[in-house]
């Protein structure tokens, strides 16, 4: 990590942080939806082991 | 020096929220919905968590293929004030970033609906991104005044790909939903043109009132609306909608004959009769699709 860009006006900067956060939330969604799919999939079919 | 700075480094996670034209997505979605509920009411089934989020994966594919659509049509969005003011003519988002965003979000989504349906729903979902990027917006857009009607088979697949991931099937009532909101598009689409006449004009895009005129347009409108109020009615003839449906397409239906009647004999240069229609339009999908969808949460959760 460098200090913060001095050329980058404030509003610039935080928008950056923002475009940051929401793409960390989208791919944290996305895991936990694939997650979501695979328990949903396998549902009850986990107790029928052979 | 601060004003050689690209505004792209002051987009918010919003602009590109924005380019995935979250009104059309939520038609998609409100459609999307009732072609999964018929679905299950013929006798589909899928554990609700799944369909939700086959749901959410029809909802991105859709504004997936909205941002490819800005990418490639920025230059016509600028020429036009209705589109001026999306984020690529703003300058916020760099083309290649929106064509990037959409690109990742089309293989998510359609991976995404493999996953949690099947891959049949998949395909569907992929061929209508596809549809829309490639047909319409790249080849159809610029180069014929039928660009709508054949573009519309892209808005009007997503309740055929919610039915498949139900069924892992597209039969004929999907079809049927499919068709309704194919001939919904002309003349929903040629009365927007109508009063924004001199924007296409100016964009260099060929709709139908800049290439036939005004007077051939309304006459293909009311030739659309009538196609449009029959296939309205067809839910009801192939026995998946009931008398309320029935009730409610035979009014609204009367209702945007009327209407488009009224857009026929409009004298040369009247907008407001061409407005009045573009409003009803959508009202009119709205009311079919809401019916159909009570009537089959009423038999499934009330009658049942």
């Amino acid at each position: 990590m460098s200090a913060p860009d001095p050329q980058l006006p404030p509003d610039a900067r935080k928008n950056r942080g923002r475009r940051n956060l929401a793409i960390a939330l989208g791919l944290a969604a996305f895991i936990l939806t694939v997650y979501a799919v695979t328990i949903l999939r396998i549902g009850g079919n986990i107790l029928e082991r052979p | 020096m601060s004003e050689a700075l690209p505004t792209a480094a002051a987009a918010s996670p919003g602009h590109y929220f924005a380019l995935l034209k979250p009104r059309v997505m939520s038609l998609v979605v409100f459609t999307a919905l009732v072609g999964m509920i018929a679905a299950v009411e013929a006798g589909g089934s899928l554990n609700g968590g799944l369909a939700a989020i086959s749901l959410v994966a029809i909802a991105v594919g859709a504004g997936a293929s909205g941002a490819l659509n800005m990418w490639w049509d920025a230059d016509i969005d600028a020429a036009m004030a209705r589109t001026a003011g999306r984020p690529i003519p703003q300058g916020y988002v760099p083309p290649s970033e929106a064509a990037g965003f959409g690109l990742l979000l089309s293989g998510l989504s359609v991976a995404l609906l493999a996953l949690a349906s099947n891959y049949v729903a998949a395909f569907w979902l992929a061929f209508t991104i596809f549809f829309y990027v490639v047909i319409y917006s790249m080849w159809l857009k610029r180069s014929t005044p039928q660009n709508i009607v054949i573009g519309g088979a892209a808005g009007a697949l997503p309740p055929v790909v919610a039915w498949a991931a139900v069924t892992g099937t597209a039969p004929l009532e999907a079809w049927i939903l499919f068709a309704i909101i194919f001939l919904w598009t002309p003349p929903h689409f040629w009365a927007l043109a109508i009063y924004r006449e001199s924007d296409y004009g100016r964009a260099g895009v060929p709709m139908m009132p800049n290439v036939a005129g005004e007077a051939s347009t309304k006459k293909q409108i009311f030739a659309y609306s009538i196609a449009l109020v029959l296939s309205g009615l067809a839910p009801f003839a192939a026995g998946f909608g009931g008398y309320a449906y029935l009730a409610i397409s035979s009014a609204f239906g009367a209702g945007l004959l009327m209407i488009a009647w009224r857009v026929l004999k409009s004298p040369p240069r009247a907008k407001d009769e061409a407005k009045q229609l573009f409003a009803f339009s959508i009202l009119y999908l709205f009311a079919l699709f809401a019916a159909l969808l009570v009537e089959d949460l009423w038999a499934l959760y009330v009658r049942a």
